[in-house]
């Protein structure tokens, strides 16, 4: 078998993050929306989009100013929302990590959820790649992704009030989690991964500021890489 | 009540400088290195692990509900999950669940 070229790799890397749009474009609307409402101006809501490119914890930073919380407080729990990154970011490390800094700040600058669950599906379905592949996927994955959330937050910005509520655009948030999510669970240390992950999102749903979702997260991920190992060990 | 223009972008300053900050993290620390095989392992259940207690509040408590549970949100949620368990499509979950939410909202 020949090795794709770097250009035919880049673009599966956009056409696997395409159905991402679906999700992208409505939650970057949403956005644009909830920040003109916000009394941010077009500016302000495109250079959130383009600076940050986070939308759970652009969302999470706009409600807590709306709800007059202090500046220091949004922010950290904006960041805590996205603390996710942190582990996506020592995920890639085993693919990416020989690239140039250049590279790999470039590469860090690009990581959200889509390129992130694009990415390493595809990495652990051809275990083969190699660094220059890897990196044409991801670029390629954030090639369509990166651009429609900053368009749609700007024309989100530009309607305003427009949208009515009865579009429920609320609700893509949660469905384009799930809808990543759901095709990731393929063993049984997966699924003990998710389930813990809500009991304990559940149970500690009374933390302020994005705790829960830190407990939730550290817990189940351990509970998840200790159901592998034992069922590793008990293989013959 | 709406953001004050400051507090606004001191909040987009800050975010853009901690968020890149968190993604390069171990890329930019760890370099070529290899992790040792139990910090592979734990990073193998990051997605699984962090994205159900995300999205369980979400869920359960929708704020366009004013955090009321809504049966057209958890239908759609369920059939998103569904969809996604026995397709193992993205796409084929995401119009799942849209489709479930606007049946649901019609419905309910």
């Amino acid at each position: 078998m020949t090795a794709p070229s770097p250009r035919a790799t880049f673009w599966r890397g956009f056409l696997n993050a395409l159905p991402f749009l679906l999700v992208v474009g409505p939650f970057g609307l949403v956005f644009g929306v909830v920040a003109a409402e916000a009394g941010l101006d077009l500016l302000a809501a495109g250079a959130m989009s383009v600076l940050v490119i986070a939308g759970a914890a652009q969302f999470t930073a706009l409600q807590l100013l709306v709800d007059q919380a202090p500046v220091a407080i949004a922010v950290l729990t904006a960041l805590a929302v996205n603390l996710r990154t942190a582990m996506y970011s020592a995920a890639l490390v085993p693919h990416l990590g020989a690239a140039p800094l250049r590279v790999r700040a470039f590469a860090a600058y690009l990581l959200v959820d889509q390129t992130f669950a694009a990415s390493l599906a595809e990495f652990e379905r051809r275990p083969g790649m190699t660094l220059s592949e890897k990196l044409a996927f991801y670029f390629g994955s954030a090639t369509p992704v990166v651009p429609v959330w900053i368009g749609a937050s700007l024309a989100g910005a530009v309607l305003g009030r427009g949208l009515p509520p009865e579009y429920a655009l609320d609700f893509a948030v949660p469905i384009a989690f799930l809808a990543i999510l759901s095709p990731m669970v393929r063993s049984i240390a997966h699924l003990v991964a998710a389930a813990v992950s809500v009991g304990v999102a559940l149970a500690f749903a009374w933390v302020p500021y994005g705790g829960a979702l830190l407990i939730a997260g550290l817990v189940a991920m351990v509970a998840g890489a200790e159901v592998e190992r034992r069922m590793e060990a008990r293989r013959p | 009540m709406t953001i004050d223009p400051a507090s606004a972008w001191i909040t987009i300053a800050a975010l853009a400088v901690g968020t890149f900050l968190i993604r390069f993290s171990f890329l930019g620390l760890v370099g070529n290195r290899p992790l040792p095989p139990w910090v592979l392992r734990h990073l193998r259940y990051t997605p699984v692990a962090v994205i159900p207690a995300l999205v369980t509040p979400l869920v359960l408590w929708p704020a366009a509900t004013g955090g009321a549970p809504d049966p057209a949100r958890l239908l759609a949620a369920g059939a998103t999950v569904l969809a996604g368990v026995l397709t193992r499509s993205v796409l084929a979950a995401i119009l799942a669940g849209g489709a479930a939410l606007y049946l649901g909202l019609w419905a309910f």
